[in-house]
């Protein structure tokens, strides 16, 4: 069957949704192998979980320098991999490192790219979702093998009929000067708490200008940990500095494709709406009744976010 | 210092954006043009380390001939001069071969900075950086959301889910920049009348000793097959709170499984 590479993303040992989502697309497509590169002792803890979800092949690529340097050692190492394996295709995930690793395997194999897709038919037709919802697009590569980044959240994850046991493949990695120019001096976690990352949740609920300040929006974070969601803001609210700015959903920051998005007090202008407009079921709070949000709003609550949302908080906690 | 601020001209993301029904190329006739908002960061940027360390800026666009308004538009916030990569044959081009036809311009310019925005507000591939530093063997620090530059050494903090990383690169580099790293000047009168008259020097395929078959729909390395508008999201029901807004809310919410 048709070998195609899944690069995988990890965190904290953990292999990240988006790569499930991948392998469950790599199924539809031919035979899953998944690319497991980091630090030294990074494959051991992920490759259970990558089995679950289909990979009959993990290949491992560990080094110091590939932590080390910004994406361009993964890249060569990919690059290298692709011209000896030949895949029938190569699947990232739409994230930032995803989409920077697709742009040099593009140009280093003189590959076409296939961004932020939702997905990827046998035949290597992949869909995209751009202008801000509005349209839907066809397309494929006209040079070489479908190279594609897909947007988290747009497959739902599902394991394997049977879990595999992945035959492990380890790569050498040989790098060039150009590769360990842009050093990771230091990586700093910022406070997230125990909330999803915002790309990957199911639940997002987000708040805007009128949620006021930074103070208010503890009522966001209520509401989106009774959700057991992650939190995100509009535009108006990360530039007003009511919450930081690597959660803004929109044109400018985000795209999030969760199941569940709550808008509190965001009035959906077109570059918020840009970020969040595929989510599944879309609920709204605003005080203002003609607030545009509401025209793509599955349910709306035309009120007061400082009395809607703690009497729904209080009733979420009720029904428990 | 010589920096080479990438300036890309987009339809408004604010208003309705369209394929063109017949080749599915972007319809920049219909669309009221203007700069890529994240580039105003990157321009901004450009001026203040310029303001810091000296030397000159250069705006370098490709695009059609209506990208000539961008460009004087980001040549009145305050840069010397720019490049316009301006060729019938360019029409269509995708990310792959818009690389090589900006790597081709900038080893011409041989800037020690090329300065950007994370993401363009019409393509949003995010990529176009590593793209360039792959072609011209340079560094790449993306996703800044504050740069400081030492001598030859750029630092960055670069924006991740977690938090930000510190990324540090000797020049030349490329750098994209996000929209937090600073506050974008407006124009001044006498920026705007500066900008006439400044230098804008245009540059062909021919020029840049590129094969008018390798950029462009002709020679570009993947194809839009269809496209259609998205049926628009149809609003669903909505209530005015009268005291029961927030339990009326978890109804539903439990209605459709969340709760």
């Amino acid at each position: 069957m048709a070998e195609i590479l899944v690069v995988v993303e990890h965190a904290g040992g953990l292999v990240k949704k988006v790569t499930l989502e991948l392998l469950t697309l790599a199924r539809e497509l031919g035979e899953p192998s998944a690319v497991v590169l980091g630090a030294p002792g990074t494959a051991a803890a992920l490759t259970g979980r990558l089995g679950e979800y289909g990979a009959a092949k993990v290949y491992v690529a560990e080094s110091d320098e590939l932590d080390r340097f910004l994406v361009a050692p993964k890249a060569t190492v990919l690059a290298g991999l692709v011209r000896q394996v030949d895949p029938a295709a190569v699947l990232l995930g739409a994230t930032q490192e995803g989409k920077e690793i697709a742009g040099r395997l593009a140009v280093k194999l003189d590959n076409g790219l296939l961004a932020d897709i939702s997905g990827l038919a046998a035949d290597g037709t992949a869909t995209q979702v751009v202008f801000a919802g509005a349209t839907v697009v066809t397309s494929r590569v006209t040079r070489g093998r479908p190279l594609a980044t897909l947007r988290p959240n747009s497959i739902t994850p599902v394991p394997a009929p049977a879990p595999v046991a992945p035959e492990l493949a380890e790569l050498a990695v040989t790098l060039a000067e150009p590769d360990r120019l842009a050093t990771v001096v230091e990586r700093v976690a910022e406070q997230r708490g125990a909330r999803p990352e915002l790309s990957e949740a199911s639940v997002v609920v987000s708040g805007g200008r009128g949620v006021g300040s930074t103070e208010s929006f503890a009522l966001v974070e209520e509401l989106a940990d009774l959700l057991g969601g992650a939190v995100g803001a509009s535009r108006a609210a990360t530039d007003s500095g009511f919450y930081p700015h690597q959660f803004q959903v929109g044109q400018t920051g985000k795209t999030v494709s969760p199941q569940l998005y709550v808008a509190l007090g965001i009035s959906g202008a077109i570059q918020h709406r840009a970020g969040m407009q595929t989510s599944k079921v879309i609920v709204a709070v605003n005080k203002d009744a003609e607030a545009p949000i509401f025209e793509l709003a599955d349910f709306g609550v035309v009120g007061d976010l400082f009395t809607v949302v703690p009497q729904a908080a209080e009733e979420i906690r009720k029904r428990r | 210092m010589k920096i080479v601020v990438l300036v890309k001209q987009v339809p408004d993301s604010g208003a309705e954006r369209r394929l063109r029904e017949a080749d599915h190329i972007l319809d920049r006739e219909s669309a009221d043009n203007l700069i890529n908002e994240m580039d105003d960061y990157a321009i901004e940027e450009a001026l203040r380390l310029q303001e810091a360390h000296g030397g000159e800026v250069t705006v370098l666009t490709m695009g059609p001939q209506r990208a000539a308004e961008s460009i004087r538009k980001a040549l009145s916030m305050g840069p010397d001069a720019a490049v316009h990569v301006l060729d019938d044959a360019l029409a269509g081009s995708c990310a792959v071969a818009t690389s090589a036809v900006l790597a081709a311009a900038l080893r011409k310019l041989s800037p020690d900075l090329v300065l950007c925005g994370a993401e363009s507000t019409d393509g949003r591939v995010q990529a176009m950086p590593h793209m360039l530093a792959e072609r011209l063997g340079t560094a790449a620090l993306t996703g800044a959301r504050k740069l400081t530059v030492d001598g030859s050494t750029l630092t960055v903090e670069r924006q991740t889910d977690e938090g930000y990383e510190l990324v540090t690169a000797q020049t030349p580099a490329v750098v994209s920049v996000w929209d937090t790293i600073n506050e974008p000047r407006y124009p001044s009168f006498k920026g705007i009348m500066a900008a006439k008259k400044k230098p804008v020097s245009t540059l062909s395929l021919a020029d840049l000793g590129i094969d008018p078959g390798e950029v462009g729909t002709a020679g570009a390395t993947s194809a839009v097959l269809s496209h259609q508008q998205r049926p628009p999201r149809s609003a669903g029901q909505k209530v005015v709170d009268e005291g029961e807004g927030g339990r009326q809310l978890v109804e539903f919410l439990a209605s459709e499984k969340f709760v």
